[in-house]
């Protein structure tokens, strides 16, 4: 659901991963209108051609870029703590009723919170690693592992009672979680594109 | 319900009678029907009694009564063919146990639903049990009583709302159902056998007594109850604990704690119960008294608001226009267009700036934003002093300075006076040095003093070097929070953190700092514009006859808004500064040695005058350096107007009417649509270019000299020979010459 004014909502149309692929190659700031349409000038020859022949525009608008660009920051750094999630035997994954909350001393952990899409690194854990998880709770990724280190910040505010993770690649990702309550959430409030520059900047 | 048992009194007498007292939970529960068991209140103390008897510990109990249950089968729960649930109603009854009053039973229905806070399952125990709990207040009052219930199995106590303690009857608990006779023959003394089927049975078993309707197959019920209870007491192999002392736990804790819609939370007080586990087992040794990081905190801030010396306060306040800003009015303002910081967050960096004020001696003080850190965030106010104040510092470094060139012209002749023994003197002279403006001009106007978080001092920035803001261009790196941390980068920045920090500070001031026309208006001078060839007027104060535009004009065009932070040139500085206008002295010295080598003149910078319009800020791409809104379309009477900077994301400003204000909140980086590109290192220098000058060769080694030593006397003798004839004198000397 997308709004302009906050008052007229309209629903978006869901990502492809074509969308995703052509956003990506798309620079430069959101103009605000939705009908816009960019041109793809960064394609290589090869690209141009394949696209050519698919017979594809290479205008792409406005509105599908926003759509890619929120996919991918949901992919990339949607966050959740861990546990407030529990996989079940038969492989559904469904909010868990009874998480209280992560402890003080575990919410500056980055190891406490995990990526809420699929996991990619899960099973290139050693079988040691792999034995001390839970597998109701500990089958996402966790943050520790992001690349590159230290791509994200953790700080405590409000005098320790609020601890809010800055994501570093996604600038204005803000992911905020109350210790020993079930309050957590994360909000995006940005231009919209992605930190390149993050390996220069640590 | 007080009356649960309202079965006949007799049964209630015994049952009150009994020691077990629980009766009494269960006994009203019966009748009442569940509510009691809530309360366990009317005559509830049966429970205590019980628990008495059994006690919380009641589990011992249970183990001696056990030998009177035991021969109950707890198990029969199916057997009178009662669902448990209806079990508890006949527990409720059961505190009854009058099997044949059913009807007390049923009137102890309620108590089943009164142990159904214990855990439903109990309800259908409940009944049954009467005497396991003591806790059992709630037992509805059935056998739960019983201590002999109890081992009924603690789920007859759950169920009658016995102690959950009682766990020690497992047994009971399935006896629940299955009899209530049995536990409640423990206490129903007086009603006859209730058989398990009937509902009530085994409720309210006063005069429980052992050998009482032990009737029906009592060696297998006996069995059946002990199965029962074995079961329950059954350790997990997770977690060590077994089920009949997590009931009883369970039980206990709600019957201590009486919440309302217990049913409802059940899991949650199973879970607390569990949790608390871990709690018990640190009871002997005493926790130090953990301070909470929130008190901590607080502690910090307690000194904002305690007040400042009583001295500071009255200068304050004689002085009428006080340098501190109304934070939170900005804030205010600024929360109309969705930036800011939180409410709690802006009083306390209001405090804070009251502090640093009555600390430093500031003219204007005015809070400048927060840029964002990985460890820690900085907090940054901006501050000009009184004039005169300020050069206790600049001393130091000119100090610092001034010895320093003092060195190099002692080297310099020192040099001079050796050059035949020296190597080659370098004739590279590095690029000259840019010195930094003058505090309290160019981009070093104001003054900076950060902090991590409000409470914490404040510390006061250094003052930039356009070396510093040349290459912190060319580089972008995340701020740490910490002052002292090295700038790791390509080139490498001249500083450290707060350097870099400042640089970005100034870069920022220049590029965004915005005022509605007019409301700045240059000075009146005469005679600036000589100077510095046309360096502009760089100063310019508040103009008393401002007439704000309205604020639709104001976001309409971007010309309303003009710049009063002064650009910074691509030196580094606000004011070109000419290098090659050197001192004279040195001027000299190089005239008649490199002169020719002298780079050309720098071609003098000029950057957009004080106060040029936002109209005339380039964009990006296509997009325009500030994007304008007002804060809101709904009531254009009290709107803001608001402005965005595009080339510094984070940077913000708004006006409405006469009052404006910039703030930036962000990283405290620049915008780029390019991706960032770090200088690459220079070219490896080349060597000399070789050519046969320069080759070396071999020297000739002996017999090489010998030979041509040999070859050449021979051509030698050839041409003396052919002077022989002409001389012979030479052929002589020539031999002797051999």
């Amino acid at each position: 659901l997308g709004s302009l004014n906050c008052v007229e909502w309209s629903l978006l149309p869901p990502a492809t991963e074509e969308m995703v692929a052509r956003a990506e190659q798309l620079k430069g700031r959101f103009h605000g209108d939705p009908s816009f349409e960019y041109e793809c000038t960064e394609i290589n020859a090869e690209d141009a051609e394949r696209l050519f022949e698919g017979g594809k525009e290479l205008m792409i608008k406005e509105e599908s870029r926003l759509v890619a660009t929120i996919e991918q920051i949901d992919r990339a750094v949607g966050i959740i703590p861990r546990g407030a999630f529990v996989k079940t035997p038969l492989g559904s994954v469904h909010e868990n009723r009874n998480f209280e909350g992560l402890s003080l001393t575990e919410a500056k952990k980055l190891s406490s919170y995990f990526h809420f899409t699929e996991p990619v690194n899960l099973k290139d854990k050693t079988l040691l690693e792999k034995a001390d998880l839970d597998p109701s709770t500990d089958f996402l990724d966790s943050l520790e592992h992001d690349i590159p280190p230290g791509s994200w910040t953790v700080q405590l505010e409000k005098g320790d009672t609020v601890v809010v993770l800055r994501s570093l690649l996604w600038l204005g990702l803000t992911f905020y979680h109350v210790p020993m309550t079930k309050q957590y959430g994360y909000v995006y409030f940005g231009t919209g594109e992605k930190n390149l520059d993050l390996p220069f900047m640590l | 319900m007080a009356e649960p048992h309202r079965d006949p009194p007799p049964r209630a007498v015994p049952r009150e009678e009994q020691e077990w007292g629980r009766r009494d939970r269960p006994g009203p529960e019966q009748d009442s029907g569940q509510p009691p068991l809530a309360d366990s209140g009317p005559g509830r103390e049966p429970y205590q009694p019980r628990q008495s008897e059994p006690g919380p510990a009641s589990y011992v109990r249970q183990g001696a009564d056990e030998s009177q249950g035991l021969g109950k089968h707890i198990y029969q729960p199916p057997a009178p063919g009662r669902d448990p649930h209806q079990a508890q109603d006949q527990r409720g009854s059961a505190g009854q146990t009058h099997a044949p009053g059913h009807e007390l039973y049923q009137s102890q229905s309620p108590s089943p639903h009164l142990y159904r806070p214990p855990g439903a399952e109990q309800a259908s125990y409940k009944l049954q049990i009467p005497e396991l709990n003591s806790s059992q207040r709630y037992l509805l009052g059935q056998g739960s009583h019983h201590a002999q219930e109890s081992r009924q199995s603690m789920y007859q106590s759950y169920a009658l709302g016995l102690d959950p303690y009682q766990t020690q009857e497992p047994k009971s608990a399935y006896r629940t159902y299955a009899v209530g006779q049995d536990p409640y023959q423990a206490y129903d003394g007086g009603h006859g056998p209730y058989q398990p089927h009937e509902p009530g049975y085994g409720l309210y078993q006063p005069g429980y007594s052992p050998y009482d309707d032990q009737i029906l197959d009592p060696k297998s019920r006996t069995l059946a109850i002990q199965n029962a209870k074995a079961f329950l007491l059954k350790s997990s192999t997770a977690s060590g604990m077994n089920l009949y002392d997590h009931l009883a736990n369970m039980l206990t804790k709600i019957l201590d704690e009486q919440p309302t819609n217990a049913v409802d939370i059940i899991e949650n007080i199973s879970k607390d119960v569990k949790w608390a586990q871990f709690q018990k087992k640190m009871d002997t040794l005493r926790d130090e008294h953990e301070i909470l990081p929130t008190f901590e905190a607080a502690e910090k801030r307690k000194a904002l608001f305690l007040k400042a010396n009583g001295e500071g306060d009255e200068e304050l306040e004689e002085e009428g226009e006080t340098p501190l800003p109304n934070v939170m009015e900005t804030a205010f303002y600024f929360e109309q267009a969705g930036i800011g910081l939180s409410k709690d967050e802006s009083y306390h960096i209001f405090l804070a700036l009251k502090k640093l004020i009555s600390v430093q001696p500031v003219r204007t003080c005015r809070f400048w934003g927060k840029i964002l850190g990985l460890e820690m965030n900085y907090i940054i106010a901006e501050v000009q002093y009184h004039e005169g104040e300020e050069e206790e510092e600049t001393e130091d470094e000119e100090g610092i300075e001034e010895g320093g060139k003092g060195m190099g012209e002692v080297e310099d002749e020192y040099e001079k006076n050796e050059k035949e023994d020296e190597p080659p003197k370098s004739t590279y002279k590095p690029p000259p040095v840019i010195p930094k403006e003058e505090n309290g001009t160019g981009a070093n106007k104001y003054v900076y003093f950060v902090c991590n978080e409000p409470g914490k001092p404040w510390v006061k920035l250094p003052p930039v070097t356009p070396a510093q803001i040349v290459c912190a261009r060319k580089i972008k790196k995340f701020f740490t929070g910490r002052l002292d941390a090295p700038v790791v980068s390509f080139p490498p920045f001249p500083g450290n953190e707060a350097n870099y920090l400042r640089a970005q500070i100034a870069r920022i001031s220049a590029g965004t700092h915005i005022s509605p026309i007019g409301f700045y208006q240059f000075a009146e001078e005469e005679g600036d514009e000589e100077e510095e060839g046309g360096g502009g007027r760089d100063t310019y104060e508040e103009n008393p006859d401002f007439q704000p535009p309205s604020v639709a004009e104001m976001v309409d065009s971007l010309s309303m808004w003009v710049h009063h932070g002064q650009s910074i040139l691509k030196q580094g500085r606000c004011v070109w500064f000419n290098p090659f206008q050197k001192s004279e002295e040195e001027e000299e010295e190089e005239e008649e040695e490199e002169k020719a080598e002298e780079p050309d003149e720098l071609q003098q910078e000029i950057g957009p005058p004080l106060l040029t319009p936002l109209s005339e800020d380039e964009g990006i791409q296509n997009i325009p350096a500030w994007t304008a809104q007002s804060s809101t379309n709904l009531i254009p009477q009290y709107a803001v107007a608001v402005l965005q900077s595009n080339r510094w994301p984070g940077a913000y400003a708004f006006a409405a009417g006469k009052k404006f204000d910039n703030i930036y909140i962000g990283w405290g980086h620049k915008y780029s649509p390019e991706n960032h590109a770090p200088a690459l290192p220079p070219p490896v220098q080349a060597e000399y270019p070789s050519g046969p000058e320069i080759t070396e060769t071999r020297d000739p080694t002996l017999e090489e000299e010998l030979a041509f030593r040999a070859a050449k006397e021979e051509a030698l003798a050839a041409a003396e020979e052919e002077e022989d004839e002409e001389d012979d004198v030479e052929d002589d000397e020539e031999e002797e010459d051999d």
